[in-house]
C-alpha cells in the first residue's frame, strides 16, 4: 500500500473534478483505500489460462456473505432455549414474513458452502496449488476447513430436533475418548452433566462468532494469495507480461457467469426441494429419552463419520493385547484425516504441480476422489449392514476401512513414491507456449 | 492440447455438481426402511397446488378423527383461511373449543371459547396424559409430519391403509431368519398389524374405517379416500409456504436463466480480443 505520490489537487485533468472525485481524492491522500482496491481488484494481474475450476473460490466467498445476511436475520427471530428453539424456528418457516426463504437459503447455503469448497480444495489437490510458494494459502484454507465444520455443526444444533440432539450428544462424547481428562473435558464442553440448555446457548454464541473469524482468515487466506498470485492448470509460473491478463474485467465477467450456474443450481433446491439434502428425522424435536434408530450427520461431514466408526481396537497381533480403543483410535484417525492436509507440501514433493503432466497422479487423484464418496456413503449406512444384498458376509464397515486405508494411503505412501519415481510429462516453457506448440505439431 | 468450448465445460461442471449432490443425497437416505408406494399428489412437481376440495375434507378427518388423539401445535385457526375458508366460518371453527383464559383482574382463570389466533387445541393437558389414555405410546404432534418421515406424504397414505387383521407368516421368523413355530408366537398386548410401520407392531388403534366422516361434499368416505385427503390436508400444515414457494421458485430461475446466459455472451465477448 503505498501514498499516491501527488497531492490531490493535482489527479484532476480536465479543469475542476466533480465533488465525488474530489472525496475520493481526498481519502485517498489520507489513507490509500482506493488505490489499494484498484490494484488488488482491478489491475490484479491473472494467469490468462484459469479454467472453471477456478471459479469456486470466489464461490465460497460469497455463499459465506450469503449465509452470514440470513444468519443475521435468523438470529432476529430465533430463541436459543430448550423450550423454544423448535418452535421458534417453525415460527420463521410460518410467520416471519419470508422466514422460510431465509432458513432454506441458509440451511441448503451451508451445504452449498461445503459442496463448493470441496470442490474448490480438490482443484488445489490437482493442480498442486498447495506446493511452493503457496503452502501458507494452503494451510490457511485448512484452518477454514476446520472453522467451517465447527460452525456448521453447532448450527445444525440450533434447531434443537432429534438429530440436533443426538448429533450433539456424539460429537461431544468423542472427547471422552482422551485418556484421564477425557470426561472432565466433555462435561466442560457441555456446562453441565448432559447436552442440555447451557450447550445450546453456548453454541448459539459460538455459531455467531465464528463465521466472523472465518471472515478474518478468509482476508488472510485472499492476502498470501495475492503475493504470488493464483497458480494455474499448468502448474508452471508466469514467465512474461504475456502470460498475464487484469482481473478485471476479464475475471470478474467469468466469475459472474459462474455465479449464475451456481445460482441455478442453488436456488432449485431451495425453491423445489428445501429439504432433500437434510435428515427428517430433525423436524421432531429433541427428546432425550429417545435414541433414533440411526443417528447421522449431514452429508457434508458423513466422510469423517465413516473414517472414525471405520478403525477397530489397535492390538499387538497374536497376544490380545490392546494399545489402544476403537474409539480412541477412531478420533484420531477422524482428525488425522484433516490435519494429514497441513503435512501435503512435504508428502508430495515433486517440483510439477500440475497433475496435468504426472500421468499416475491422475489416475490415483481420480480414484481418491471416488474413495471419497464412498466414505460418504459409508457414514450414511449402519456399519452392519451388507453393502450388496446378495453378499451378507461384505458390510459397510468392510468398505469403510478398505476406503480408509486408500485415503490415508494416498497421502503417506503413495504421494512421496510418486513424487520421487513417477516420470513427468515435459512441462511447456510458459503459459503462453502451449497454445503455439499445438499449432506447430498439427501443422506437421 | 484441444480446447473444450467452454460452455461445453461449464454444462459439464454443472452436471457434475448436480450429480454430485443427488449421489450424496441418495447415500443420506440409504439407511431407511423400505421405500413406500409413490401416490400421485396434487402438491407434487414443479407446478405442484394443494388440492382445495381435498384439503378441506381432510381438515374434516383430521377434526373428526385424528384431532382425538394427536396435537396440531404449530397451526392456528386463522391460517385456515389458506384451505379457502372465511372470517366467519374461522371463528366458528375456533369457537367449538374450549381454552383456558386469564388471569382476569380478579386474578382467575376461567374457560374462554377459541378465537382465530388460538394454535390448535392440544387433546391432552401433557405427554403423560397422552400415554396413560393410548397404551403407553405417545401419540406425535402431526404439524410438521410429513417433513419428519422420509417420503413423507407417501408414508402417512401408507400407514393409514396399511393395517392388516394379522401379520403374515413372512412377519414370524426371529434374527437369524428361522421360522418361529405357533406355538411360540406372542403379539405384543394392545399392538396392531401394520405392515408400512418399522417392527409391524405399532400403539395406534386403526383411525379410519369406511365412512368414519360424512363427506358435506357427497364423496364417498372410502379408508382410501380419508387418508389421501388427510395426507393432503397435513401435508399443507407441514408446508404451508409451498404454493407460493414454487411460484416464486418458477420466476427466480428463470430470471437466473436470463441472467445467466446475458453473462455468458458478455464473457465471449470481453474475452474474444483475448485469443
Ligand atoms: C386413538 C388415538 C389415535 C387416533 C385417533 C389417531 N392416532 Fe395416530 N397415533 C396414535 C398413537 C398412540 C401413536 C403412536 C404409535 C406408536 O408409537 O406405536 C400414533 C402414531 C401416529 C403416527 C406416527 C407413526 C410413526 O411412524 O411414528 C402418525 C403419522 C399418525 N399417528 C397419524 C394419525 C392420523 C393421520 C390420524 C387420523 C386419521 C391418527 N393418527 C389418529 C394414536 C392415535
Ligand atoms: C460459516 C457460516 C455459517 C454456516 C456454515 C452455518 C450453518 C448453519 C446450519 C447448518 C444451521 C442449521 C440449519 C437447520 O437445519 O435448520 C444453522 C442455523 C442457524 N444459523 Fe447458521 N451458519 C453460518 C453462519 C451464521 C451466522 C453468521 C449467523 C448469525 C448471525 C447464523 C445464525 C443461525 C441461526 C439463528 C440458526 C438457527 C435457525 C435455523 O436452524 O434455521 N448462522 N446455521
Amino acid at each position: 500500500m503505498t501514498a499516491p505520490s501527488e497531492p490531490p489537487q493535482a489527479s484532476s485533468t480536465d479543469g475542476k473534478p466533480g465533488i465525488i472525485e474530489q472525496a475520493k481524492d481526498w481519502i485517498d491522500y489520507r489513507m490509500p483505500i482506493f488505490t489499494f482496491m484498484e490494484h488488488e481488484l482491478n489491475e490484479y494481474p491473472t494467469p490468462k489460462n484459469l479454467n472453471y475450476w477456478w471459479n469456486f473460490g470466489s464461490l465460497a466467498g460469497i455463499v459465506l456473505v450469503i449465509l452470514i445476511v440470513t444468519g443475521i436475520v435468523l438470529a432476529m427471530n430465533y430463541t436459543p432455549h430448550v423450550d423454544h428453539a423448535f418452535d421458534s424456528v417453525e415460527r420463521i418457516m410460518r410467520d416471519v414474513n419470508y422466514g422460510w426463504l431465509i432458513r432454506y437459503v441458509h440451511m441448503n447455503g451451508a451445504s452449498m458452502f461445503f459442496l463448493v469448497v470441496y470442490i474448490h480444495i480438490f482443484r488445489g489437490l490437482y493442480f498442486g496449488s498447495f506446493k511452493p510458494p503457496r503452502e501458507l494459502l494452503w494451510w490457511l484454507g485448512i484452518v477454514i476447513l476446520l472453522l467451517m465444520m465447527m460452525t456448521a455443526f453447532m448450527g445444525y444444533v440450533l434447531p434443537w430436533g432429534q438429530m440436533s440432539f443426538w448429533g450433539a450428544t456424539v460429537i461431544t462424547n468423542l472427547f471422552s475418548a482422551i485418556p484421564w481428562i477425557g470426561d472432565a473435558i466433555v462435561t466442560w464442553l457441555w456446562g453441565g452433566f448432559a447436552v442440555d440448555n447451557p450447550t445450546l446457548q453456548r453454541f448459539y454464541s459460538l455459531h455467531y462468532l465464528l463465521p466472523f473469524v472465518i471472515v478474518g482468515v478468509i482476508f488472510l487466506h485472499l492476502w498470501a494469495l495475492h503475493v504470488h498470485g493464483s497458480n494455474n492448470p499448468l502448474g508452471i509460473d508466469r514467465e512474461s507480461a504475456k502470460d498475464s491478463i487484469p482481473f478485471h474485467p476479464y475475471y470478474t465477467i467469468k466469475d459472474l457467469f459462474g455465479l449464475g450456474v451456481f445460482l441455478i443450481f442453488f436456488m432449485g433446491i431451495v425453491f423445489f426441494a428445501p429439504n432433500a439434502l437434510g435428515e427428517p428425522e430433525n423436524y421432531l424435536p429433541a427428546n432425550p429419552l429417545q435414541t433414533p434408530a440411526e443417528i447421522v450427520p449431514e452429508w457434508y461431514l458423513l466422510p469423517y463419520y465413516a473414517i472414525l466408526r471405520s478403525v477397530p481396537d489397535i492390538a499387538i497381533p497374536f497376544t490380545g493385547i490392546v494399545l489402544m480403543k476403537a474409539k480412541l483410535a477412531g478420533v484420531i484417525a477422524m482428525f488425522g484425516s484433516i490435519l494429514i492436509l497441513f503435512a501435503l507440501p512435504w508428502l508430495d514433493f515433486s517440483p510439477v504441480r500440475s497433475a496435468r503432466f504426472r500421468p499416475i497422479t491422475k489416475q490415483l487423484f481420480w480414484v481418491f476422489v471416488v474413495v471419497c464418496i464412498v466414505l460418504g456413503k459409508v457414514g450414511a449406512n449402519p456399519p452392519n449392514l451388507a453393502v450388496f444384498s446378495g453378499i451378507e458376509g461384505f458390510k459397510y464397515i468392510h468398505l469403510g476401512q478398505i476406503a480408509t486405508t486408500y485415503y490415508f494411503a494416498y497421502f503417506l505412501v503413495l504421494m512421496p513414491l510418486l513424487a520421487k519415481f513417477e516420470p513427468t510429462r515435459p512441462l511447456p516453457q510458459s503459459i503462453s507456449e502451449p497454445v503455439l506448440r499445438d499449432r506447430d505439431e498439427s501443422g506437421e | 492440447m484441444t480446447t473444450i468450448n467452454p460452455a461445453c465445460r461449464a454444462l459439464t461442471l454443472a452436471l457434475g455438481a448436480l450429480v454430485l449432490g443427488i449421489a450424496f443425497a441418495a447415500a443420506t437416505s440409504a439407511s431407511e426402511a423400505p421405500k413406500p408406494k409413490a401416490q400421485d399428489w396434487s402438491f407434487q412437481g414443479l407446478f405442484g397446488t394443494f388440492d382445495r376440495a381435498a384439503q378441506q375434507r381432510g381438515f374434516q378427518v383430521y377434526k373428526e378423527v385424528c384431532s382425538g388423539c394427536h396435537s396440531l401445535n404449530q397451526v392456528a385457526y386463522r391460517n385456515l383461511a389458506a384451505l379457502g375458508y372465511n372470517e366467519d366460518q374461522i371463528k366458528a371453527i375456533a369457537a367449538t373449543v374450549e381454552m383456558q383464559g386469564g388471569p382476569n383482574d380478579e386474578g382467575e382463570m376461567f374457560i374462554r371459547k377459541g378465537k382465530p389466533f388460538d394454535k390448535f387445541k392440544n387433546p391432552f393437558p401433557n405427554e403423560n396424559a397422552a400415554r396413560a389414555a393410548n397404551n403407553g405410546a405417545y401419540p406425535p404432534d402431526l404439524s410438521v409430519i410429513t417433513k419428519a418421515k422420509p417420503h413423507g406424504s407417501d408414508y402417512l397414505y401408507a400407514l393409514l391403509t396399511n393395517y392388516k387383521e394379522k401379520p403374515p407368516e413372512s412377519y414370524w421368523v426371529d434374527n437369524d431368519g428361522k421360522p418361529i413355530p405357533p406355538a411360540k408366537r406372542k403379539w405384543p398386548e394392545g399392538m396392531f398389524y401394520n405392515a408400512a410401520f418399522t417392527g409391524g407392531a405399532i400403539a395406534m388403534v386403526p383411525p379410519l374405517a369406511a365412512e368414519a366422516v360424512a363427506y358435506q361434499d357427497g364423496t364417498k368416505a372410502t379408508v382410501a379416500q380419508m387418508a389421501k385427503d388427510v395426507t393432503t390436508f397435513l401435508a399443507w400444515a407441514a408446508e404451508p409456504e409451498l404454493e407460493e414457494r414454487k411460484s416464486m421458485g418458477r420466476k427466480v430461475i428463470l430470471f437466473l436463466l436470463a441472467l445467466t446466459a446475458l453473462m455468458y455472451a458478455l464473457k465471449r465477448k470481453i474475452w474474444a480480443d483475448l485469443h
